[in-house]
């Protein structure tokens, strides 16, 4: 038996059918991989383990007076499941909304099947939607665009609630120091996002709905049953959009900006001085530059006052 | 192997603190769960102390982090651990243990529990406790971790039993030798989970007595109590309802055999009030009064 026995394809080829031993720590990873594999596997219709797993099961796990092997593997293949798509299903509020309770749940499942969980957290859990969208995107047809949207803001938001902070660097630590040396950083919890609709507040209509369900339902919600807001987005017409996704003494907030004000911040955060940033935002306005001088003034000390700057 | 501590009745004694616990004389606490943070800030109630699943705060900033210090300038806090995997085949996640110091700095944890489980694969995560096949190789792979882990960490580490749905063909004893032979390799304590016990107990059909009688009572840090679901054929460890009458006898028991031991409620589902949870876990006193008063008189 190879330690490569890990997806799922090299599991269906292993059928392994005496029992397995674990008297070396080779054998116990060997164990371990196959059991994993059989665990992570996505359930059957029915919500029931697939048969292709008995091999699996019956080399591993001991029956007893009132189940199979099959069937104790089964708990834990179940629970996995219900587990993970619970988290996601936590973790996506918008995405839900958007596209719909049945269509959500193939697309977590693929999703989850595709990239499993490869950090000790759950927090992760969907960082890699977005590149999966991408690749797939007739998980969300035809609402592609607005599901990366909604997708990006949310996992913006995930970002926004716990990532670090570094020491804010404030307007007057910057006072006399020469323009074309300044490099500003933001805060790693900020995220800025151009987007096509106004998913900001596509994603604040369905929480809402989302709590005044929950609210209603809370026995539902300790037995696991799903509210899912659906929003209307039949008709939605592409509208851009510049948002900055941040936090303020811990609650999280997204502040429309206009689309001066992101390519600013964007230059900033990519490692442009602040006289390059700001450069490029006068060549764009040159016809308006005095009064986009005092604009910007105006923006750098609300931004501040944010504490969004740091070192980069 | 090493032998299990062999049956006996019950000593009826206080142990004091020991070393698996930091020398420390908690006494009944509870899981520190979102759906009372605001209560626990804004009342303050007394509570003994805290427990806090590590993960939920291994992160780098924001509200999980601002509202455990306003926790940690009123309560004890200690450290209970759902990913370390000590039983995994796969070697320790370097990233994780950094991370996990940094928590411990942060809380100064007396010691530290995980369980005695494994749940990844080549860095895939089951986010699951699963069960250990009961072989001696197992069980020495196992305690090297929780030796690393400890040593790495500087603090006392203690190992909880899982509850289970599974028993392996490959398995060479049984659980409560398994947990005895890893604590003694390892020289590290244990967290007693007597709901576990008894779940477990129900699904592969042992004497859950044999179980609380045959550990390495000395090695006892901390007691988890807490509520299951009852299915047709099985139990579920769902910590969603009141502690139920057999784990209470089973807690008493233990408290017999091992003394007074620092006691956590766990309560992770359809959690009701913040009074509600404590005032389960304060029934817990009802069987430490007991040893105290038998001890006194003795």
């Amino acid at each position: 038996m190879r330690r490569s026995k890990r997806t799922n394809s090299s599991i269906r080829s292993s059928r392994p059918r005496r029992a397995l031993r674990a008297g070396s720590v080779r054998q116990l990873g060997e164990l371990q991989a196959l059991m994993a594999g059989a665990i992570m596997r996505p359930l059957a219709p029915g919500d029931r383990m697939q048969k292709i797993s008995t091999p699996i099961a019956n080399a591993i796990i001991k029956p007893n007076d009132r189940l199979t092997s099959f069937e104790r593997l089964e708990i834990y293949n179940r629970q996995y499941w219900i587990r993970i798509l619970a988290c996601f299903y936590d973790d996506y509020p918008g995405l839900r909304a958007v596209i719909g309770e049945r269509k959500f749940d193939k697309l977590a499942r693929a999703y989850l099947a595709r990239y499993p969980s490869a950090c000790f957290t759950l927090r992760n859990l969907g960082s890699r939607l977005e590149k999966f969208l991408r690749a797939e995107p007739k998980w969300v047809a035809p609402q592609e665009r607005l599901s990366l949207d909604m997708v990006r803001l949310e996992w913006a938001h995930i970002v926004a609630f716990d990532e670090g902070a570094k020491p804010v660097v404030h307007v007057d630590d910057l006072l006399g120091r020469n323009p074309s040396k300044i490099r500003l950083g933001l805060q790693p919890y900020i995220t800025l996002l151009e987007v096509d609709y106004p998913v900001d507040d596509l994603l604040l209509a369905a929480k809402k709905g989302d709590d005044r369900l929950r609210g209603e339902a809370s026995n539902a919600v300790e037995t696991h049953q799903r509210h899912t807001v659906r929003l209307n987005v039949r008709g939605l017409k592409p509208q851009r959009q510049y948002i900055a996704v941040h936090r303020m003494k811990c609650s999280v907030y997204y502040k429309t900006l206009t689309r001066e004000q992101f390519q600013v911040l964007r230059a900033l955060q990519r490692g442009a001085t602040l006289e390059k940033a700001c450069a490029v935002l006068l060549k764009r306005r040159g016809d308006v530059a005095n009064k986009s001088a005092a604009d910007i003034q105006k923006w750098f000390a609300a931004w501040a006052s944010f504490g969004w700057f740091c070192d980069p | 192997m090493i032998q299990a501590g062999a049956a006996r009745a019950a000593p009826i004694h206080i142990m004091p603190a020991n070393q698996f616990n930091g020398f420390t004389d908690y006494g009944i606490g509870i899981g520190l769960r979102v759906p009372h943070y605001q209560h626990i800030l804004m009342r303050k109630p007394v509570v003994d102390w805290f427990e806090i699943i590590s993960e939920n705060f291994m992160v780098d900033g924001g509200r999980p982090l601002e509202v455990l210090d306003q926790i940690l300038e009123q309560y004890r806090v200690v450290q209970h651990g759902v990913s370390m995997y000590f039983g995994s085949a796969d070697k320790l996640n370097r990233e994780h243990l950094k991370r996990l110091k940094t928590l411990v700095k942060r809380t100064k944890t007396p010691w530290l529990s995980d369980h005695l489980c494994w749940g990844s694969v080549d860095g895939r995560y089951t986010h699951d406790l699963l069960p250990m096949p009961y072989t001696f190789a197992a069980a020495k792979v196992t305690a090297e971790k929780v030796r690393a882990v400890r040593d790495y960490l500087e603090i006392p580490i203690a190992v909880e039993n899982v509850s289970s749905y599974a028993e392996f063909h490959a398995s060479e004893m049984t659980e409560w030798e398994f947990l005895t032979e890893v604590v003694e390799l390892a020289d590290c304590g244990i967290l007693l989970d007597v709901n576990n016990i008894y779940v477990s107990s129900k699904n592969h059909s042992f004497n859950p007595y044999d179980y609380v009688n045959n550990v390495p009572h000395h090695r006892v840090a901390q007691i988890h109590i807490a509520g299951h679901s009852k299915f047709k054929k099985y139990i579920l460890d769902t910590h969603d309802h009141p502690v139920l009458d057999p784990v209470w006898q089973l807690y008493a028991r233990a408290t017999n055999l091992v003394g007074k031991t620092a006691t956590l409620l766990e309560w992770d589902d359809s959690i009701p009030s913040f009074d509600e949870v404590h005032h389960e876990a304060l029934k817990a006193n009802q069987f430490i009064h007991q040893i105290e008063q038998t001890a006194a008189r003795a």
